[in-house]
């Protein structure tokens, strides 16, 4: 068993020294297991993932986690996850695209049963036809059941959401499960810097007492328990209770922002905040977003970014206020149908000025050039096309 | 055990209704030996219950938690259905999760009770209806067999979705009318008991509810074994007499002819399972 020092959880997020270390998004992530304190992994296969739950089980096997094992599929493994978290343990599984659509009955039922679990989304394309791209439709599925949504753009993203997630899920007024997505392959696959915590170091463990509803161990009153609302009652008890309940889900949503603040430096990170035009982004495209910041910049243009690092809870005031002034908006996207679009619509009162797109879908990478286009739409700029035969 | 967790803060004993405080004086705790033989004399951990009158689950249900032998520390992990409808009632930390993943929960929960209280005996007990036990959790249920997970899978097998209102399960005999199978049933009822064996169970018993104390023996060897060797599988005919066209005092006629055919009383067990068994027996707990 490696020797890890307990600290606080404040100090270990905020203050901790970090060391800085070139590696690919999956080790980011499984490196900020290795410091969660975590109990017990459940890995099912499914590519880009699997490189996460392989790094998982070898820190399980150099004695990091007290249980690890392959599950049945992905409806199993978060079933179990489910199981694992009311039980007392404090819980990791990560999962892509079709895999994620495979266990969504389970994942959606985590926020209602208060199971505060951190879920890796490595995403990719939702078949058919069979792709193992990074396509990330697989978030929409994901922005109305309830949890939390954070959206990494890099390695660095995925280590500090990922270690700030077990923190921020296990609050006391949060109590549901928190999804850190980044693009497979693009940042699952690819190394970048990461300044990471002590190696030594690792949060306090899991307290299942200190929750708002008792865990499942016949250890703490009341005795007779179905701590989800009992909605076999009856059906006006059913009625009211889960309309109840689901109210208690989204308020704890909602309530999750002040840690997202405290621990992540807000929902969004805003460069450029006098912009004329905004790119708003979120993932690998706020990559992409900030170099045709840099791109606009050496032209002459007045373009920013909005970073969006939540997409659940939903940062509406701050996109309200940051895009109050913009002469347009342009969110570029790595998906079809325009999720983020749709939330930055829904967000703002002048919304015809939202340019949507470029998408890229099919798992494609997104060339700055195409965002350049929409930013020179944006500016009435006409550019003549280089076709190069 | 947790025995406390049943206790009555004394201020405020007067106050509290006569059914919660039977549970804490009346109900039969921290004592193995309990049983069916029970019923009349203590407080059961079932508070009335929500199924039809006469439905042979409650009789099943009541003859099961009168025979946990270790009922402060069992957690039992339900599923959608019938059965269901009952947990609310049962005094008892208990789950409903999901549809067919009863046997996936369960593992997780077990697993972690195992380390979280290494010094404790914490039974689980998966209580599933026939569709959620080998239609729609057949995944769930055999894996958590092949994994060797040390929990209980208890089957109410009643041969069809009685709760969704009669459509026909893969439990359903063949030829059998239900919704769903207008025409009826096109192929055989699953033996899943055989299943069960080839998966890895450790102990398997097929049996109706007819007769209580043979449920109790049942169960109670079913937990024994779970506890200390692996998995374990109880499939019990609890016929749904309103589907099956029967009357309120019909089920228990319907269930002794069963007996004699497709539900005769079946056990196995492997080795190791037997030595815990007679154990037990020695031990003057079975």
């Amino acid at each position: 068993m490696p020797e890890q020092k307990v600290v606080d959880a404040d100090w270990l997020l905020l203050e901790a020294p970090r060391e800085r270390k070139f590696i690919t998004g999956a080790q980011a992530m499984a490196e900020a297991v290795k410091r969660a304190n975590v109990d017990i992994a459940i890995a099912y296969p499914i590519t880009p993932q699997s490189e996460v739950m392989h790094l998982v089980g070898d820190i399980w096997a150099q004695g990091y986690l007290k249980d690890y094992y392959r599950a049945e599929e992905e409806y199993g493994a978060m079933s179990a996850i489910a199981g694992a978290v009311r039980g007392g343990a404090r819980a990791f599984s990560a999962t892509s695209g079709p895999g994620l659509l495979r266990g969504i009955e389970a994942i959606a039922s985590w926020p209602g049963h208060r199971i505060p679990a951190v879920l890796g989304v490595l995403t990719r394309v939702v078949n058919a036809p069979l792709s193992i791209q990074p396509d990330n439709v697989e978030i929409a599925y994901l922005l109305h059941c309830g949890m939390v949504v954070l959206h990494a753009e890099n390695q660095q993203d995925v280590f500090d959401f990922t270690l700030a997630s077990f923190v921020i899920s296990e609050k006391v007024d949060v109590y549901i499960p928190i999804a850190v997505c980044t693009e497979g392959f693009f940042v699952t696959h690819a190394k970048g810097y990461v300044n990471m915590t002590p190696e030594d170091m690792k949060l306090p463990p899991r307290d299942p007492y200190k929750a708002p509803v008792p865990p499942t161990d016949c250890e703490i009153p009341p005795a007779r328990i179905q701590r989800d609302a009992p909605v076999q009652k009856s059906n006006f008890m059913s009625y009211l209770i889960h309309a109840v309940w689901q109210q208690e889900v989204w308020a704890s949503n909602r309530r999750a922002m002040k840690y997202i603040y405290k621990y992540l430096g807000g929902p969004i990170e805003v460069v450029n905040p006098d912009a004329e035009v905004f790119i708003v982004a979120s993932g690998c495209a706020a990559a992409q977003g900030r170099e045709a910041v840099r791109y606009a910049q050496l032209e002459g243009l007045n373009v920013g970014l909005v970073k969006v690092k939540s997409i659940r809870p939903f940062p509406e005031r701050e996109i309200r206020e940051v895009l109050s002034k913009a002469k347009a908006v342009i969110v570029p996207e790595h998906n079809i149908v325009g999720w983020l679009a749709k939330e930055v619509k829904a967000s703002i009162p002048d919304n015809d000025k939202v340019i949507g797109g470029p998408r890229v879908y099919g798992g494609m990478t997104l060339p700055v050039e195409l965002i350049m286009e929409k930013v020179y739409e944006a500016f009435g700029i006409k550019k003549e096309k280089k076709v190069v035969v | 055990m947790s025995f406390k967790i049943y206790e009555i803060n004394e201020e405020l004993l007067d106050v509290m209704p006569q059914e919660i405080r039977d549970l804490q004086f009346k109900a039969t705790w921290g004592n193995p030996k309990r049983g069916v033989m029970d019923l009349p004399y203590s407080k059961e951990l079932i508070e009335e219950h929500s199924l039809c009158a006469g439905c042979p689950e409650s009789m099943a249900l009541r003859y099961i938690l009168a025979s946990l032998p270790n009922p402060e520390d069992t957690i039992i992990v339900n599923s959608t259905g019938c059965t269901s409808l009952v947990f609310p009632h049962i005094a008892l930390h208990t789950v409903h999760s999901l549809f067919g993943n009863q046997n996936a929960v369960a593992s997780g929960i077990k697993r972690v009770l195992e380390w979280r209280f290494p010094d404790k005996v914490k039974d689980v007990v998966v209580l599933a209806g026939d569709g959620a036990t080998v239609d729609i959790g057949l995944d769930c249920t055999l894996q958590s067999f092949f994994r060797q997970e040390k929990i209980t899978t208890i089957c109410f097998d009643n041969e069809v979705y009685a709760n969704t209102g009669g459509q026909e399960s893969g439990l359903t005999v063949k030829g059998h009318v239900f919704k769903m199978a207008p025409k009826g049933k096109q192929w055989d009822k699953v033996p899943f008991w055989q299943i069960a064996i080839d998966s890895g169970c450790h102990y398997v018993a097929r049996l109706t509810v007819s007769s209580p104390k043979r449920v109790e023996t049942v169960i109670k060897k079913a937990i024994y074994v779970a506890r200390e060797v692996g998995p374990t599988y109880v499939h019990l005919y609890t016929p749904c007499i309103l589907e099956i066209g029967l009357n309120s005092d019909d089920g228990l006629d319907e269930m002794r002819q069963r007996d004699k055919e497709r539900f005769a009383f079946f056990e196995y067990m492997t080795p190791q399972a037997e030595e815990v068994i007679n154990r037990k027996k020695e031990e003057g707990l079975l």
